[in-house]
């Protein structure tokens, strides 16, 4: 832009983000570490032992896909609130973004394959559930069955995860375009665009986590459980966005987003760990309190010995953690921080799908082992791989945004 | 983020030619300095009134007792605490528009925010009114409290969210009277320099011996930002727990998970609509047009609209649930809500909810003064119908169909309800008589950076790409306070 003649610091817009070296080699060691922890668990063991792998997949494959929505999301929140001081740091988000249709096939594959082969959703795809004359016969998953039915399941994962991706890919790409032609052509179609997304957006994920998720335990239910999900993939996304931003300025790129910037981050990851902490409790707290068998037996199974530990390192690790070390001003300012707090945060909302995810379908099976571990490794490894290729197809700067002169002058 | 880098595509959030600091103090003191005009009269005498008609009913029920509502042994609880929630709903946006639009750097804010806490504090007393008169025995309402006592066994139940509401309330009171009293302080003293006499006087006192000095206006920004960050979980928890009024209970329609955050979002979008409803008339009588401008309105609306939104997904991820939890009470009470004998009261809080804000999507309509300040109306129509079909038609027909009743309101509940909004506006327009409405200091914050006139100076500095101050020329044409000349002028 013509008027960024006049400032101190001359940054170089057009910098791009090199994908080699460490980063790329141990990529794609997690990678690597994630299909052999696959294949084992699949090969080596048992019925349980493959359930608990495709509990695993479906975790970091609903995970990965929420990171990367989360990526979506944000830029278009930044564009439908007119936000200036984000200007600089959207092509990291934006790079998220652009990985949503890969990780929303795999998802789609994840939840296919695990389907069909019983291994997921079984509470209520399984044969003579809705058959009034079969001994399995159920009355209540029977009552849903015009929801919960294997085609319309699958139909909905696709109709949510095509259009999410659809709308990634279009606002990334006028963004880019962007860059050649400056104007505000580009901005302007990405106001609107972004508008349209957060309406479907905001009125189909509540409906995304009934399917993937709260639908694993089939008989329960929970009118929060949708904005509970959407806190955790907010903050989840929050922390890779940030903890992304991070390691690029320690390896040199990004001179122009500073501690401002950061600071604003981390206010946002503060903020809305406690955000999720309050949609956690509501839900908690109201079954807890009103005490109906049918909705306190999601609890139960979460108060058990088996997972009780857990059930209270989630609450420390999303909630006390993060308020106690980001209350303070400057350590939202610090990078070493705040590297600490988003892999402390990542981990931790990985601990909070796994209490999602594991008590419905393994229960006491559960593990925390190698299939675990490199389950999640190999998904980290991918996300990370698949990212910053993105990431390194163009400039780190969207050189033209109308908005990119505020975020130079962040400060707060 | 009222730097020199403001982008030149930000509409001004001051208009008007050669506006000055003192023009801004003149403009806004005008109605504080001066004997009011006829409207204010005329708002005023209704509103006292209206006032009068709820000394009136008050006293009756304090007299005749509860018996004198319309209440009955099914549905114990209907107008009271329906106009309770409302009220305090609206109460929300005060302190969302002082603490969470100023943790955002929302500055547009600025021009709002006085009158936006001054409505709110006067809605939570009208709501407190409610938690007084509905005890029947009114002077015992300090049992509320966990008070040390000498009557045996008298101690409050803190397991009822009833208990947590009063603490929760007064907690919200204390706050956002002590944010905007704070925030007056400067305005106040500047009254209190241009007055003379016993009115002098009176100002010094109420200013807190404001000097103006660096060292008063540091303590000034770090006290606001402390307030802040203390009323935004406010924000959220005053409505959460009036949710939990009904949601910790077993009543099908009551108990549901969704409901402190939606309550908050539907707090949010009633206080919006009240907002915009007090602003628009205040910014046409007072003559406030270059302050509160044309963006205020349109950003209102759209926060009206995007909180109308999440309302809408709430209602729709109940009324999902309800089907989808196989319980048939569950299912019945919502069957009930839309095609039961209420089913005007539901699909009249649907529209006005969740259809009437969809129409903020077109331009037009979110640019049209008269529209806005019907929808306005309308949605608040529409929240008092949310609270009352929530409450009411959960209890007219629960578990034991022997008991099934309806609720018709006797004209002391509806003189209660009235005469509720008479003192409202009784106290509103007693704030707009006596304190800046607008707050002048704040304001003044933005001359140098969001003014227009600031603008047309970037532009003539000649700095600015074509494009970008073509988008911003277009973007005034919707200013009524700004003329086409003006515009023209603009390069």
């Amino acid at each position: 832009m013509e008027t960024h003649s006049h400032h101190y610091h001359t940054y170089n817009f057009s910098e791009q983000f090199e994908f080699s070296g460490k980063a790329k080699v141990l990529s794609l060691v997690g990678i690597l570490i994630g299909i052999v922890a696959i294949a084992y668990g699949f090969l080596t063991g048992g019925h349980i032992q493959v359930e608990r792998t495709y509990a695993n997949l479906l975790l970091m494959g609903y995970y990965f896909t929420c990171v990367c929505s989360a990526g979506a999301f944000f830029v278009a929140l930044q564009y439908v609130t007119q936000s200036g001081w984000s200007a600089g740091l959207v092509r990291i988000p934006q790079a998220m973004a652009g990985v949503l249709p890969v990780a929303a096939l795999l998802l789609l594959i994840i939840c296919a394959t695990g389907l069909f082969s019983g291994n997921l959703y079984h509470h209520w795809a399984e044969e003579g559930l809705t058959d009034p004359n079969s001994p399995k016969f159920d009355k209540i998953i029977a009552g849903k069955a015009v929801f919960l039915n294997t085609p319309a399941f699958l139909l909905r994962q696709i109709i949510f995860m095509g259009a999410y991706s659809i709308f990634a890919i279009i606002i990334a790409k006028n963004s880019y375009k962007e860059d050649l032609d400056g104007g505000l052509n580009s901005y302007k179609k990405n106001f609107k665009l972004s508008a349209i997304f957060l309406v479907i957006f905001g009125f189909t994920t509540p409906i995304w986590s009934f399917d993937t998720i709260m639908s694993l335990e089939a008989h329960w239910f929970s009118t929060m459980f949708g904005w509970y999900n959407f806190a955790a993939l907010w903050v989840s996304g929050l922390c890779v966005i940030t903890l992304i931003i991070v390691l690029l300025k320690k390896a040199g790129y990004l001179a122009w987003v500073n501690e401002n910037h950061l600071h604003d981050l981390g206010k946002l990851i503060f903020g809305f760990s406690i955000f999720w902490t309050y949609v956690w409790f509501a839900q908690f707290m109201l079954i807890w309190y009103s005490n109906q068998p049918e909705e306190t037996i999601y609890f139960y199974k979460r108060w058990e010995p088996e997972f009780k530990p857990w059930f209270w390192l989630n609450i420390i690790i999303n909630f006390v953690a993060p308020v106690l070390i980001l209350v303070d001003r400057d350590a939202k300012r610090k990078e070493n921080v705040l590297i600490f707090v988003c892999c402390l945060l990542l981990c931790g909302h990985w601990l909070d799908y796994y209490l999602m995810v594991m008590p419905g379908t393994v229960g006491e099976h559960r593990g925390f082992g190698l299939i675990e571990i490199g389950t999640a490794l190999g998904f980290v490894g991918l996300f990370t791989f698949l990212t910053l290729s993105k990431l390194s197809k163009q400039a780190l700067a969207p050189a033209k945004h109308p908005f990119l002169d505020e975020s130079l002058h962040h400060q707060i | 983020m009222s730097s020199h880098n403001e982008s030149i595509l930000r509409e001004p959030l001051i208009t008007g030619k050669d506006i000055t600091y003192a023009q801004v103090t003149n403009d806004i003191l005008l109605p504080v300095e001066n004997k009011p005009n006829k409207a204010w009269w005329i708002g005023f005498t209704l509103a006292s009134l209206g006032a009068l008609l709820w000394v009136f009913c008050v006293s009756y029920t304090f007299w005749v007792g509860i018996g004198a509502w319309g209440l009955n042994k099914t549905v114990g609880w209907a107008w009271d605490i329906t106009d309770f929630v409302w009220w305090v709903g609206i109460g929300h946006a005060g302190t969302l528009i002082s603490a969470v639009l100023l943790l955002f750097r929302q500055n547009w804010r600025n021009s709002i925010n006085r009158s936006a806490e001054a409505m709110t504090i006067f809605a939570v007393i009208c709501a407190a009114t409610y938690v007084v008169s509905h005890m029947g025995r009114p002077w015992l309402a300090y049992w509320i409290f966990p008070l040390p006592n000498q009557f045996g066994s008298l101690w409050v139940n803190f397991n009822s969210p009833l208990v947590w509401d009063a603490f929760a309330i007064s907690t919200y009171f204390t706050v956002s009277l002590v944010f905007w009293y704070t925030g007056l302080l400067p305005d106040i003293s500047s009254v209190r320099d241009r007055a003379i006499g016993l009115k002098r006087r009176i100002y010094s006192i109420l200013s807190f011996g404001w000097n103006g000095s660096v060292k008063t206006w540091q303590r000034f920004e770090i006290v606001s930002l402390v307030l802040a960050g203390i009323s935004t979980p406010l924000v959220l928890s005053v409505h959460t727990i009036v949710s939990m009024d009904f949601a910790t209970s077993v009543i099908p329609g009551w108990h549901t998970t969704i409901f402190p955050p939606y309550f908050v979002a539907g707090a949010i979008f009633s206080g919006f609509a009240m907002v915009q409803t007090l602003l628009l008339v205040m910014r046409k009588v007072m003559n406030f047009e270059n302050y509160i401008t044309m963006f205020h309105i349109e950003s209102m609306n759209k926060i009206i609209m995007t909180t109308g939104s999440i309302v809408g997904i709430a209602y729709l991820t109940e009324f999902f649930i309800a089907w989808y939890s196989g319980s048939e009470y569950e299912l019945y009470a919502f069957q009930n809500r839309a095609a039961g004998p209420y089913w005007w009261a539901y699909w009249t809080m649907m529209t006005c909810n969740v259809i009437s804000p969809q129409l903020f999507w077109f331009k037009k309509i979110r640019r049209s003064i008269p529209i806005s300040w019907v929808l306005s109306i309308v949605v608040n129509i529409g929240m008092w119908f949310e609270r009352f079909v929530i409450i009411v038609t959960s209890l007219h027909r629960d578990y034991l169909p022997s008991s099934w009743a309806m609720f018709y309101p006797t004209w002391t509940d509806v003189g209660i309800f009235v005469g509720s909004i008479g003192v409202f506006f009784t106290l509103f327009l007693l704030f707009l008589r006596f304190l800046p409405g607008i707050a002048i200091a704040e304001v003044k914050l933005l001359l140098k950076s969001a003014s227009l006139q600031q603008k047309a100076k970037l532009i003539a500095e000649g700095h600015q790409a074509p494009e970008q101050v073509e988008f911003f020329k277009d973007s005034l044409v919707k200013f009524d306070s700004i003329t086409q000349e003006e515009i023209n002028e603009l390069k």
